[in-house]
Parts: C-alpha cells; sequence; structure tokens
C-alpha cells in the first residue's frame, strides 16, 4: 500500500523531472559530443578553442566575474547600511531587492535604455546641465562597462537577500566584548567582523559569477550581438540566425554548465562550512 | 551622515532608472508630455495577442507545477525524508543547467509530434523546470508549517481516503504557499524570455523586445508595466510570508 502511495504522490513529478529536466541536461552532452550520424566526435568542443568562441568566453567571464566582485562588494555594503535600528528602512529595502533581484531581461534593458540610452535621460541632463556628454567620452550603454552597470542593477539586490542574514546574525554583545577587552574599531572590524562576513560574502559571490555568466535576455535586448558573450552565442547557434549549428550550440552550453557545476560546488562547499559554524 | 549618504546613491541608481522609463513613456515628442504611448501600445493588437498568450502559459505553469509538486511534496514530508533530499538536489538543478543550456537539450531530445513542439504549450514544459525551485520552497514551507501528521492520522482513522485528505485537509492548510508560488511562477512566466526567443514563440517578453527596436516610448511603458507586475506579486508574497524569496536563474 505504502509502495503503490509511493508512486501515486511522487511518480508524476520525479517522471516529469526526468523527461524534462536530467535527460535534457544529459541530451546537452550527447548531442556535443555526436557528429550526427550515430558517432562520436570531438570536433564541437575542440572548435571552442576558435577566437570567436574563445572571445565570448573571455568576455562572459570577465563580465561575470566583475558584477560579481562589485555586486558582492555593493550588496554587502548595503546589507550593512540597511540594518541599522529603524526596522522598516531594512524592511524597504529586502521588499524591493525581492523586485529587483527578479526584474531582468528585456523590461531591465529598456528602462536603461531610457535612462542611460543615447536619447536617455540620465544622459540627456548631464548633457545639457552639467555639460558632460557620456556618449563622448567613451561610455556606451551598449558596450561592456554599459552591461556592468545594467547588470548590477540584479547584482547588488541578490548579494544583498543573501548577505541580510549573515549581517543581522551579528550580535550586538560580540562588539561590546571585543570594546570591553581593549579592542580598537579597525580590530573589531578586521579580527570579528571579517572572519565572520568573508565566508558567506565569497558564497554569495560566486552565486552573482554564476547568475551573471546564465544571463541572456538583458544582454539581448540591450547589445543584439555587438558584444560576443556565450549565453548569446548558445541563442544564435540554437535559432539558426545565419545557420543552425544546434550541436556547436550543445558544446556551448556543455562548457557552460560545467562552469556552473564548478561554481555551485564551490557554492555549496562554502554554505555547508557556513552553517557548520553558525550552528556551534 | 555617510551612510545616509550613500544610501541616498543607492536609492539613486535604483530609482533613477524607474523614473526615466516612467517620464520617458509619457513623452510625445518635442515637450509635450501625454499617455499617447500607452494608448497606442494598448491599440496594437499584438499586445492583446501576447499578452493573452502569456497570461494562459503563466496559469497552465501554475497548474502543472501545482499538481505535481503538491502530492510529492506532501508525501516527502509525511513518509520519505529521502524524496525531500532529492526534491533539495533538484531544486538546485535549473541553475546549474540555465534555461539557455537546458532550451538546446529538450530541443535536441524532442522533435515531435508538432502538435506539441510547434505550439507555444511546448513552453510549459520548461516554465514548469524554471518555476520549480520557487513552488517547491513555498509549498514546503507551507507543509512544514501545519502539523501534518497529526492531521493525517485524524483524518483517515476518521475514514478519509488519502485523495480526501489531500483535498480536504493538506490544500487549504497551505493556500496560502500556493498562492505565493502561483503568484511567483506568474511573474516568472509573464517576464520569461529566453525559452520563447530561441524557440521562435510571440510571448509578451518577446513583444516588448520587439516593440523595443521600433519605439521607445511604447517599449518604456510596456518595460513599466511589467515592472508594475513583478511588484505586485511581489508584495502579495512578502504579505503571505516572511520570509524573502531568493532569486535563481529567473528570467535573466
Amino acid at each position: 500500500m505504502d509502495g503503490l502511495n509511493r508512486l501515486l504522490f511522487s511518480g508524476p513529478l520525479l517522471l516529469f523531472v526526468g523527461a524534462f529536466l536530467l535527460l535534457p541536461s544529459l541530451q546537452i552532452g550527447a548531442s556535443a559530443l555526436s557528429d550526427g550520424h550515430g558517432g562520436l566526435t570531438l570536433r564541437y568542443i575542440e572548435a571552442l578553442g576558435q577566437p570567436q568562441y574563445r572571445t565570448a568566453f573571455q568576455n562572459s567571464v570577465l563580465l561575470s566575474g566583475t558584477t560579481a566582485l562589485l555586486g558582492g562588494l555593493l550588496g554587502t555594503l548595503l546589507a550593512f547600511l540597511a540594518s541599522g535600528r529603524r526596522g522598516w528602512l531594512a524592511e524597504a529595502v529586502t521588499a524591493f531587492s525581492g523586485v529587483a533581484a527578479n526584474f531582468a531581461g528585456v523590461p531591465l534593458a529598456f528602462a536603461f535604455i531610457a535612462t542611460l540610452g543615447t536619447t536617455g535621460l540620465l544622459t540627456q541632463f548631464l548633457k545639457q546641465a552639467l555639460g558632460l556628454d557620456l556618449y563622448g567620452s567613451g561610455f556606451s550603454l551598449f558596450s561592456y562597462w554599459g552591461l556592468v552597470v545594467v547588470y548590477l542593477y540584479f547584482q547588488i539586490p541578490l548579494m544583498f537577500l543573501v548577505m541580510t542574514p549573515a549581517v543581522a546574525g551579528l550580535r550586538r554583545e560580540w562588539r561590546e566584548a571585543a570594546e570591553g577587552l581593549g579592542a580598537t574599531p579597525f580590530q573589531y572590524w578586521t579580527r570579528v567582523v571579517l572572519p565572520l562576513i568573508l565566508p558567506p560574502a565569497l558564497a554569495g559571490t560566486i552565486l552573482l559569477f554564476g547568475n551573471a555568466f546564465s544571463a541572456y535576455a538583458t544582454p539581448y535586448a540591450l547589445t543584439s550581438g555587438a558584444l560576443p558573450l556565450i549565453p548569446l552565442q548558445i541563442g544564435s547557434a540554437l535559432q539558426g540566425n545565419v545557420a543552425a549549428d544546434p550541436q556547436q550550440g550543445a558544446a556551448l552550453a556543455l562548457g557552460m554548465v560545467a562552469l556552473m557545476l564548478v561554481s555551485l560546488g564551490l557554492y555549496f562547499a562554502l554554505e555547508r562550512r557556513n552553517s557548520r559554524w553558525r550552528q556551534r | 551622515m555617510i551612510r545616509r549618504l550613500l544610501l541616498a546613491l543607492f536609492g539613486l541608481y535604483f530609482l533613477l532608472p524607474l523614473l526615466a522609463t516612467a517620464v520617458y513613456s509619457l513623452w510625445a515628442g518635442g515637450n509635450r508630455y501625454d499617455l499617447s504611448a500607452y494608448a497606442r501600445i494598448l491599440a496594437e493588437p499584438q499586445f492583446r495577442s501576447t499578452f493573452t498568450l502569456s497570461l494562459i502559459l503563466a496559469v497552465e505553469t501554475v497548474a502543472l507545477s501545482l499538481l505535481l509538486l503538491i502530492p510529492a511534496v506532501f508525501w516527502a514530508n509525511l513518509r520519505w525524508p529521502g524524496l525531500r533530499t532529492a526534491l533539495e538536489v533538484v531544486s538546485v538543478l535549473p541553475f546549474v543547467v540555465p534555461p539557455i543550456a537546458l532550451v538546446g537539450g529538450l530541443t535536441a531530445l524532442y522533435k515531435g509530434p508538432a502538435w506539441w513542439i510547434g505550439t507555444p504549450q511546448f513552453l510549459i514544459v520548461g516554465y514548469t523546470v524554471l518555476a520549480l525551485p520557487y513552488t517547491y520552497r513555498a509549498l514546503d514551507v507551507g507543509m512544514r508549517s501545519i502539523d501534518l501528521k497529526t492531521l493525517s492520522e485524524a483524518a483517515l482513522s476518521l475514514g478519509s481516503g488519502w485523495l480526501g485528505l489531500l483535498l480536504r485537509v493538506v490544500v487549504p492548510g497551505i493556500l496560502p504557499s500556493m498562492l505565493s508560488a502561483a503568484l511567483l511562477t506568474l511573474a516568472i512566466v509573464m517576464g520569461e524570455f529566453t525559452f520563447a526567443n530561441v524557440l521562435l514563440f510571440n510571448t509578451f517578453a518577446v513583444f516588448i523586445n520587439y516593440v523595443g527596436q521600433t519605439q521607445g516610448t511604447g517599449a518604456a511603458a510596456l518595460s513599466l508595466l511589467s515592472f508594475g507586475l513583478t511588484w505586485l506579486a511581489m508584495i502579495a508574497i512578502l504579505r503571505g510570508s516572511r520570509q524573502g524569496q531568493l532569486s535563481l536563474g529567473g528570467g535573466r
């Protein structure tokens, strides 16, 4: 009876996950290694070394790394700033972060085009009021640094959400204890706060890296492929704008999945250490 | 003092794009500002068709994910802890295999039948996977907040069947969690771009992108609308549960 119930209650979900998540994931690997005629080939994996893919890979890693570091720092800073005595501020920032971390993709791209695009409001304002010509001085929303500015809009809130529990876990007694023992503020921050904050901050930064690396809609709507990034190249290989090359797309996707696996593995290793620490 | 200044700078960074989008969406050329961009967009036949399509897909995704997950999470919490561990792992997978990678695997694996993969209904599969971590977490929190064991024993000993227990006892007990899962799924599906764009289906997000290539003010209006939708869903969820939901691999 129990066995039957087990099958009835969880069978459909397990079947669904197997058919539409696990098998397709394995299929990515299979497609990347298949020559299309039932044989194996390393052609598509080797093609990842071609300059166009290498550039895209470098761009993606750089962009994800930059926005993860900046987002990690700024998100942690925001978590400290909002963790004051006044509860409403922390609550408002949390609520907004929940929205902003989920407000990404095409609408986010257009919100920034309206702000910092060539005819954007801020661009116009800086030009007319302060005589500062952003686009004349080399900035473009549709370039690398433009993307960094846009990505931070969802990276900072995500980091804030990750770091808030850790920052809230810093007890006031610890500061008093440190001060009572004669610690300077500098010593308190470097010897007490930093060791407590660093592991979750590192884990959060890794999460941010993966988050940025897999972003597709935002750079698609912003750059239309002008800046080569791995997700965009997977998209165009699958979509076949020029010539559909699903196997090359699969090889690129395989590289992405491998990178996500490594970063998520690191994240969980760190998280486990952190939670063990917190229990003590 | 420094703290206030920094907070103000953060506020500026996060609010300015919204403000600019609002102003831009009202701009009617020159120095005129009115609601013409909104009127134009709402009159567009594609607006109605794509919005409706995304809404239908969202409702179907909500139905499918709740149908699949409620029984499984119920059973995992009541009788089968091993399944819980498995579900925890599964709810991380959509992050490891992001939408842009998963869509490649799906299209390579399923090449037919045409009545399924040739219609937007194919998207529901991917959307359910996308929503799975959120739905699982919401339902799990809900199930743990009710005394599942006692309730089940009481219902079963009073002669209820398993189906009656699930529908008349468990579901009413976790309604808030179901609602918050449904709203988050709604927000995700309404804004989802990756699957739809690669598979060439004309959903709401694809339409926003299309409008953006041709008329800036219309795109600003639609972006604001989309942001409002996310806001509404988020407020409703925060009202429902105190625990903030993390975002992993949504519609970026």
